[in-house]
């Protein structure tokens, strides 16, 4: 038998344990450093590794800052703005989120801007078994195809994508509905499709970028989507009205939006503001 | 009442005189019973019925309830046939394992339907430690309406298993001892006497079974995917239909509403308290 936790398994295990476990260490934190001024942050549950490693690298540059952060899906987060939790800054996985705080008057709408994008991957497990070296592969027929729904936001922006290449002089005019007949599952989240595939489970999926990140290659193969037919994604922060320290919140954005973060970002699987065409 | 079908004298339940309580009981039991029926009435107020005609006629809807439909009775039936064989040999005398035994049939009642979807998928998915066996065969098992029978067979075989397990051990041997003495055969015991002496709770434990793999959810949606008309059930519809069109999960959530009354109503009426209410 296979051992099931391999490497990435174990560290998709570990990374979501981390994940929930978040929120107490911020808590936790908090308490620790009383004395520190707090900047609270909201962020979209694909940011973790990028923002945590974003929090560090602010908290060493102002040494009397404690960066507090907590992740959850945005529509999550929109939700929670709108009761009225406290906070200094929202990022936003989508624009629908961020224009839901927007109408609940908690950020300017003059204030948002969009700091990465994410884009879509086609990915097949590790050992290939439907032997897809290209992205044209998935019309193959007789594969095995895992989407996410459309009503998740990666299963929509997917759609988009299958429409663009439907119109592409050089793809198949049939490739939407090609596509669509190998389908066999529309998974209720992107994370679902990912697993899914890392076990083996069907030949082909597609997910952002970002989420196939950093997974070894025995486990999971990510193949580019053409350029000209991918969608781009693309993630919203903004202070809150009501921030104590706007100062401190606009400067956390700088840093988001400076070189430095944007490598950081990109070093997680996001594509920089600056590289999009 | 117990209605006995085959004439045999089954022993009627002694009927336990009803002291009369204080309507005080009644008034503080009213919050609670308030508490329980609310959710319900707000799902049949928010759509009317008009409405609820029309979107039944809406083919999304119609593929959920077809396929809950087809996949309930077939593992229903699946559930009747290899359960009953379980339940009658773990119904008769203490063998060394039948502690575990019982424990295994009780395990599926108390898994978190996730802990459940993940282990099917384990077991019978491509990678699975039999899926693969199955694969060479060119036998997939996951994303399919097999998946689904496969899933609700596992939550919900507990429910017939126990109540037939139980309404076998509660026949009476020496009734079996002297129908052999008569020249009864082993199976011509349990067609003319076991059976129709456990009949309302075997029947009861089926309909227990089918309300249980008919509101099946977790397990399914892990290991048999959401792929309209071929494995996405009523509650997975449901589910989606939440995020993206609020009428049918709302007509779907009423069918489902009163055909699992319809189920418990029935299955409580069959057993006529000696089993449910105990």
């Amino acid at each position: 038998m296979r051992v099931v936790f391999s490497g990435c398994k174990m560290f998709l295990f570990f990374s979501l344990i981390l994940g929930t476990a978040c929120g107490a260490n911020a808590d936790m934190a908090r308490e620790e450093s009383s004395k520190k001024q707090q900047l609270t942050i909201y962020a979209a549950a694909s940011l973790i590794e990028a923002f945590n490693e974003l929090g560090e690298t602010f908290e060493n540059s102002h040494p009397n800052i404690d960066v507090v952060i907590s992740f959850a899906g945005s529509q999550q987060i929109a939700q929670q703005l709108s009761q009225g939790a406290p906070g200094d800054l929202f990022a936003s996985a989508n624009e629908i989120q961020m224009k839901n705080v927007i109408n609940s008057d908690r950020v300017k709408s003059s204030a948002v801007k969009v700091f990465i994008h994410n884009q879509l991957e086609l990915i097949v497990p590790g050992d290939n078994p439907g032997k897809i070296t290209d992205f044209e592969d998935i019309t193959k027929s007789g594969l095995k195809v895992i989407l996410a729904d459309e009503s998740v936001p990666v299963g929509a922006y997917t759609q988009q994508m299958l429409d663009r290449a439907n119109q592409q002089a050089d793809l198949d005019r049939d490739f939407k509905s090609k596509v669509i007949s190998n389908v066999v599952s529309y998974e209720e989240n992107v994370r679902s499709v990912l697993t899914k595939i890392i076990l083996g489970e069907a030949d082909a999926g597609i997910v952002y970028m970002s989420d196939a990140f950093g997974i070894p290659e025995t486990d999971l193969r990510m193949l580019a989507i053409p350029g000209d037919i991918n969608v781009s994604a693309s993630y919203f922060i903004a202070p809150l009205v009501d921030s104590p320290q706007e100062g401190l919140a606009k400067e956390f954005i700088s840093l988001v939006l400076s070189p430095a973060g944007q490598e950081i970002l990109s070093n997680h699987g996001f594509v920089r503001i600056d590289d999009r065409k | 009442m117990t209605v006995n079908r085959e004439g045999f004298n089954q022993s009627q339940p002694v009927p336990v005189p009803r002291t009369k309580i204080s309507g005080i009981w009644r008034l503080f039991s009213l919050p609670m019973l308030f508490f329980l029926s609310i959710p319900i009435i707000a799902i049949f107020l928010r759509i009317s019925p008009a409405h609820l005609v029309e979107n039944l006629r809406q083919p999304q809807v119609l593929q959920a309830v077809g396929l809950s439909l087809v996949t309930t009775m077939i593992s229903t039936l699946i559930i009747i046939l290899a359960g009953t064989p379980l339940a009658f040999s773990h119904s008769r005398g203490q063998y060394r394992l039948s502690r575990v035994v019982d424990t295994l049939i009780d395990l599926p009642l108390v898994l978190p339907p996730a802990v459940a979807g993940v282990a099917l998928l384990i077991a019978f998915g491509r990678q699975g430690i039999l899926g693969r066996y199955l694969a060479d065969f060119g036998m997939q098992i996951a994303f399919t309406p097999l998946a689904v029978i496969i899933v609700q067979v596992f939550v919900a075989a507990p429910f017939y298993i126990k109540s037939a397990s139980l309404a076998f051990a509660n026949i009476d041997q020496e009734l079996e001892h002297s129908a052999a003495l008569d020249g009864a055969n082993s199976p011509q015991i349990f067609r003319y006497l076991t059976v129709p002496l456990s009949w309302s709770a075997l029947l009861g434990g089926s309909v227990m079974s089918w309300a249980r793999a008919l509101g099946e959810f977790g397990a399914t949606i892990i290991f048999a995917g959401n792929f309209p008309g071929r494995t996405q059930t009523m509650p997975l519809a449901i589910y989606i239909g939440f995020e993206i069109d609020l009428d049918i999960a709302l007509t779907l959530s009423v069918i489902l509403i009163l055909l699992s009354f319809l189920a418990l109503f029935v299955a409580k009426f069959i057993l006529n308290r000696d089993w449910m209410s105990g």
